[in-house]
């Protein structure tokens, strides 16, 4: 240390010695001056994109892990065969005829409502209500739904959302039959968009499409007109944006957090011992979905309405959004991951790879003032 | 999900090993297989570029567009062969090795100040000028020995990054 201090007597006291530095090499030094095996050291960006091809959070969150086979021995096997008869032979059939029943009564309810009670709005929209609370509690019906409710049911006031996790269209379903939500929804094309455009649109929904950018500013328009209006059903929404498979939540869209109302979380839990309910838009087609609902056991979920909540002043509707999502994934005891879900869809942005690329070029350049 | 036709058994298990110099264990070649297959969406037998970039930890990674030369097209063998420079059990000269193979983008054996340039272009992006770069890494260079026109190969990397060990290392999830 004598040494050191002598020669930097001798020299400006501003600029270290060179020297001292150099004999300093063999050690290890995390920071200060530059080194060629700093620029040549690429390990923790490449373990990073090793890691990210191992395993990612985000491709887990629309995994649907296959139940395991417990069918493989000479006693089981004959049981499971026999449960497949009896699910296939039995149970679908008549599952199909509760359903068929249960559109036939409420068909020849509503057409006569919807046309010859124009004129009376007040109680068109009441028995309206009442009957797609019917057909909905018929669905459920068909999939033997055994659902159990937990919390304060909803009541319709104005300035106020319903926000859920999302893990299948069966969700709005479930949710329906209790309580007659207006909806956000991504217009679907076949059969569903056709009861869409008819029958949900008279319990009042919004539609959006996915890939139109303009899209969103009409649809924050008319979600804020739909919640102001006194008279209409509570608004649904599901923040997340895509379908999810029920072990974990990807972000919330802060479209729902930002219109200045109250939110009140709603945690959707499905049984997988029963069924996994998790639709994976990209393997199975809607209708195929709801056929393996009909010939599996039953539909086992829990429902938790959940307190309403507002935003905390100084909170931004990020914030608000990333709040409810923690209080919805922990009573329905599932992880969240920091994705977004339209990356189901898309690339993520340039942003995030520029953020580490500026994170890199600051250190550089730090340690370049360090010279 | 549903190609249940492509079931691992032992020989496959144990050649995949054999091809890896042992860096996995096996039955972590088992769930980089599961993995594998969760990838290769279309069940081509192998990843696809874009199959990799919808894995957004990954297609956000400064050196994406580098790794994809690499792991474009491979089979599941040559998969685990990428990954095992990865593995906890792979040699310090393996490691080095990988991270030659990433510079020597035309594979010649032979780094020069332009690959060395390349990549720090793709760790640093649009946030140092071009004109800074070329000082600081001429620099760098010259103080451990080189020269800005030396062509770098496999014997001096091993001597700049062996002498400090490499942290480069990734856990594979065991069910």
């Amino acid at each position: 240390m004598a040494s050191m201090s002598s020669s930097n007597l001798e020299l400006d006291l501003d600029r270290p010695n060179i020297e001292d530095y150099l004999t300093a090499d063999s050690i290890q030094e995390p920071r200060g001056k530059l080194r060629l095996h700093d620029f040549l050291d690429i390990s923790p960006t490449l373990t990073e994109a090793g890691g990210a091809i191992v395993d990612d959070s985000f491709t887990r969150c629309f995994k649907s892990n296959p139940p395991e086979p417990w069918n493989w021995n000479v006693y089981l096997f004959p049981l499971w065969c026999l449960g497949v008869v009896v699910r296939y032979g039995i149970l679908f059939p008549v599952r199909v005829l509760i359903l068929t029943l249960g559109w036939i009564i409420f068909l020849s309810c509503y057409i006569p409502v919807h046309l010859l009670l124009k004129g009376h709005d007040k109680l068109r929209k009441k028995l309206e209500r009442g009957l797609v609370e019917l057909i909905c509690s018929f669905f459920v019906a068909s999939w033997t739904g055994v659902v159990k409710y937990h919390g304060p049911r909803p009541c319709t006031r104005p300035k106020q959302v319903f926000v859920a996790n999302h893990t299948s269209m069966i969700d709005f379903i479930i949710l329906e039959q209790m309580t007659a939500f207006a909806v956000i929804m991504q217009k679907h094309p076949g059969w569903v968009g056709l009861l869409q455009s008819t029958i949900l649109e008279s319990v009042g929904c919004i539609w959006f499409n996915r890939s139109e950018a303009k899209d969103r500013e009409i649809v924050t328009r008319k979600l804020r007109e739909h919640v102001e209006g006194p008279d209409n059903n509570p608004l649904l929404i599901f923040p997340e944006g895509t379908c999810v498979n029920n072990h974990y939540t990807v972000m919330f869209k802060k479209g729902a957090f930002e219109l200045g109302s109250t939110v009140c979380p709603i945690a959707i839990k499905y049984n997988k011992i029963f069924v996994d309910a998790f639709w994976n838009s990209k393997k199975q087609s809607f209708t195929t979905h709801l056929l393996q609902l009909m010939t599996s056991w039953a539909v086992v979920c829990d429902v938790w309405y959940l307190e309403p909540q507002n935003m905390k002043p100084g909170e931004t509707p990020i914030q608000f959004a990333e709040r409810v999502r923690e209080i919805i994934s922990a009573r329905a005891g599932i992880k969240m991951v920091p994705w977004d879900g339209y990356l189901k869809y898309s690339r993520p942005s340039p942003k995030h790879r520029e953020h580490k690329q500026q994170a890199f070029a600051e250190s550089v350049l730090r340690r370049l003032k360090d010279k | 999900m549903g190609n249940t036709s492509s079931i691992l058994t032992q020989y496959d298990i144990e050649e995949v090993q054999e091809h890896c110099n042992n860096t996995f264990s096996q039955q972590e070649i088992v769930s980089l297989y599961q993995r594998f297959c969760q990838l290769d969406r279309n069940s081509g037998g192998f990843i696809s570029a874009d199959e990799f970039l919808s894995v957004p930890e990954f297609a956000v990674n400064p050196l994406a567009q580098r790794l994809f030369r690499m792991i474009d097209g491979l089979n599941f063998k040559e998969f685990v062969a990428f990954l095992s420079a990865f593995s906890s059990r792979a040699t310090l000269q393996h490691k080095v090795e990988y991270i030659f193979k990433v510079y020597d983008s035309d594979g010649n054996g032979k780094v020069a100040f332009s690959d060395l340039l390349d990549v720090l272009r793709d760790l640093t992006g649009q946030f140092i000028s071009e004109q800074q770069r070329e000082p600081v890494l001429t620099q760098v260079l010259e103080e451990a020995g080189y020269k800005k026109d030396s062509i770098l190969v496999l014997s001096d990397f091993m001597k700049i990054l062996g002498s400090n060990g490499l942290k480069m290392e990734v856990e594979v999830p065991v069910d």
